[in-house]
């Protein structure tokens, strides 16, 4: 197989507040012979509240983003589900409309850059399953996860708006039932949880504005996952993980139960399958301690 | 002409039961049926009243995708019963279909729900064109089809309440007024027509029911069988919030200003300085247990450490030349 190359967009948080993030996408990348090249110019994606304020400013800096990773000429390829939605939708506004896409353009010319629509935009995850394959995971596992029982925890930006998503990966996801995560798990050697909460929202993007509100999603996602008899979850989006591993307190208390996991990242479990060490995937930096290994 | 061929699959489907009336709490029945692929999901609820029990009930009255009375949840997805065909139904979940009304906590019957809640907040949002007119006009009221495109749709809500009863946030806060009366609002607000002035936009800005509440989930916009995008509309209003200057000065305001400021410094979001210029100095206090917490683990960036993008003078100024909205 030809050695796959992707420009990396990691977001804000994997720089940020999730540095095992970035950590274990590296390590991941690594041992699967996956070249990142990462796209240090780039800018926030608005994370969809930039976007509330001022819509165009928000899709002159997500087009500038994809200029850069056109100008390598390779896909780019996400780290975070609201990092994915963001760039996905920008790329699918301005290639429906090319009205929208010339009057970026005339911004974009200010510092020299065009974006032309050529190149394609995915998730990680996706791009796993994609274009590397399962199955080829699967023949690289070392270190089987086969003594627990994995909670996935999909993410909103990843599965919904399904069609716009969908366009951006080749394995069609249904948001009501879907299966990528699950697929990975047991690729990993896992057994994979099943729970209500694993296709909802952890309330992320409403934690200032109404915590109340988001406090109780993130609380029925861990309980659900709990109750499934999870040993922890996992996520491929890093604002899920910050919700999960770090809010539960205030979970708690709204739903009026004890409520706490590990919650990893999709890299650090197949990390851990892959052979990777407890430092190369960050996972001293949870606030849930993952102490199961 | 070719030949249509129909074929006939074993399906069981699950199907939740409920008489407020006479049972204290829910169940599901099973029945197994042979269906055709000429068959919707309305056909199923008919053959089960009709063949299997007769005392089952459901709403139906266009059968034509129109009225809205049939929405329910066919295996977790909200479903116009009458348009949905069961062969794609099967495709995507496979034989054990499971049928649910829209929201299981407000069946009064089987699959009918009481969607009071949901005509309240249509109510909430001045659901109709606030307009001046004369009793004798001299001419129509002409809109353009340039201006009649800026509805974006959000004109063919049938009211169905898939959306609504989809949204998480209407699960968990009563007050929140809800994807389809968000649509509905800016149905109006996008009216050139319209003389509301600011009362409609000011009803949705207000916290805890406004769209500030929003967890930006999608659910509405993946359930809405007639393609309204709420979420799309959602956002609209934020923006017209804005540019009808009815923003206030509070955590979610600045919380979305505050992502301008911080690309403008850095290219990137300053996470930590989010926070605090959302909550205001005082606000921030509750946050710190957790920032302790974050910071024990490495996850907390020190402001002499926030990393920048490469190129900042390019971010820096297309924020300044983009820049369409002030706050
Ligand atoms: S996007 Fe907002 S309005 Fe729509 S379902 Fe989610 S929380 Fe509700
Ligand atoms: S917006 Fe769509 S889902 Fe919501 S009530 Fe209207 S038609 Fe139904
Ligand atoms: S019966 Fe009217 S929409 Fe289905």
């Amino acid at each position: 197989m030809k050695k796959l190359r992707y420009a990396l967009f990691t977001g804000c948080t994997a720089k940020e507040s999730t540095p095992e993030q970035m950590m274990s996408t590296m390590a991941v990348a690594r041992k699967l012979g996956i070249e990142l090249i990462e796209l240090t110019e780039a800018s926030c994606c608005g994370a969809s509240h930039l976007q509330d304020y001022d819509d165009f400013l928000s899709l002159v800096l997500n087009a500038r983003n994809i200029a850069y990773a056109e100008k390598h000429g390779l896909t780019m390829v996400t780290i975070c589900n609201t990092c994915q939605l963001n760039t996905a939708m920008t790329k699918h506004r301005l290639d429906n409309n090319a009205e929208l896409k010339s009057k970026v353009n005339e911004k974009l010319a200010e510092v020299g850059l065009e974006y032309k629509g050529t190149s394609h935009v995915t998730h990680f995850l996706y791009a796993l399953i994609d274009d590397f394959g399962l199955d080829k995971i699967k023949s690289m596992v070392v270190k089987p996860l086969s003594q627990f029982n994995i909670a996935p925890f999909y993410g909103c930006h990843n599965i919904r708006p399904s069609e716009l998503q969908n366009e951006s990966h080749k394995s069609a996801e249904n948001p009501y039932n879907p299966t990528s995560l699950d697929d990975l798990i047991i690729a990993c050697g896992g057994m994979n949880v099943d729970y209500n909460e694993k296709n909802k929202c952890c309330g992320f993007h409403a934690e200032l504005q109404a915590p109340r509100t988001a406090a109780i999603l993130t609380g029925n996602a861990v309980a659900g996952a709990m109750d499934a008899n999870a040993d922890w979850m996992v996520t491929p989006c890093p604002l899920c993980h910050l919700k999960l591993d770090t809010q539960t307190g205030h979970a708690s208390k709204e739903i009026g139960r004890e409520v706490t996991l590990p919650v990893l990242h999709m890299q650090q479990m197949l990390g851990l399958a892959l052979g990777c060490t407890y430092e190369e995937l960050g996972l001293k930096h949870h606030v849930t301690d993952v102490n199961f290994i | 002409m070719g030949t249509h061929k129909i074929t006939t699959q074993d399906v069981t489907f699950k199907v939740f039961r409920f008489n407020a009336d006479e049972d204290y709490l829910p169940y599901y029945k099973e029945y197994k049926m042979e269906v055709t692929s000429e068959e919707v999901v309305l056909d199923i609820l008919n053959r089960i009243k009709w063949d299997h029990d007769g005392s089952f009930s459901y709403r139906r009255s266009c059968r034509h995708g129109i009225c809205g009375a049939c929405a329910i949840k066919v295996n977790g997805r909200a479903t116009l019963a009458c348009k949905e065909s069961m062969n794609d139904m099967i495709e995507l979940f496979g034989n054990e279909i499971t049928l649910e009304p829209l929201s299981i906590k407000r069946s009064v019957k089987d699959m009918i729900i009481d969607k009071g809640d949901f005509w309240e907040k249509h109510a909430q949002v001045q659901p109709y064109l606030v307009s001046d007119i004369e009793d004798n006009p001299e001419s129509e009221h002409l809109v353009s089809p340039e201006e009649a495109e800026r509805l974006l749709d959000s004109d063919i809500c049938i009211q169905c309440g898939a959306c609504h009863y989809a949204c998480p946030v209407v699960e968990v806060n009563e007050d929140f007024i809800g994807p389809a009366a968000f649509a509905k609002a800016y149905r109006f607000e996008a009216d050139v027509r319209d003389e509301a002035g600011t009362s409609r936009i000011s009803e949705v800005n207000q916290e805890a029911q406004g769209v500030w509440d929003c967890v930006k989930c999608y659910e509405c916009q993946e359930a809405c069988p007639k393609e309204v995008n709420p979420i799309e509309k959602i956002t609209k209003l934020h923006n017209m919030i804005f540019t009808k200057g009815v923003a206030k000065n509070n955590v979610a305001t600045r919380h979305a200003v505050g992502f301008k400021h911080s690309i403008a410094k850095h290219g990137l979001l300053d996470e930590g300085e989010l926070v605090r210029y959302s909550e205001g100095n005082i606000g921030v206090i509750k946050h710190v247990p957790v920032a302790i917490k974050m910071f024990k683990k490495g996850k907390i960036v020190l402001p002499w450490n926030m990393p920048k993008a490469d190129k900042l003078d390019e971010i820096k100024k297309l924020v300044k030349s983009s820049s369409t909205a002030k706050f």
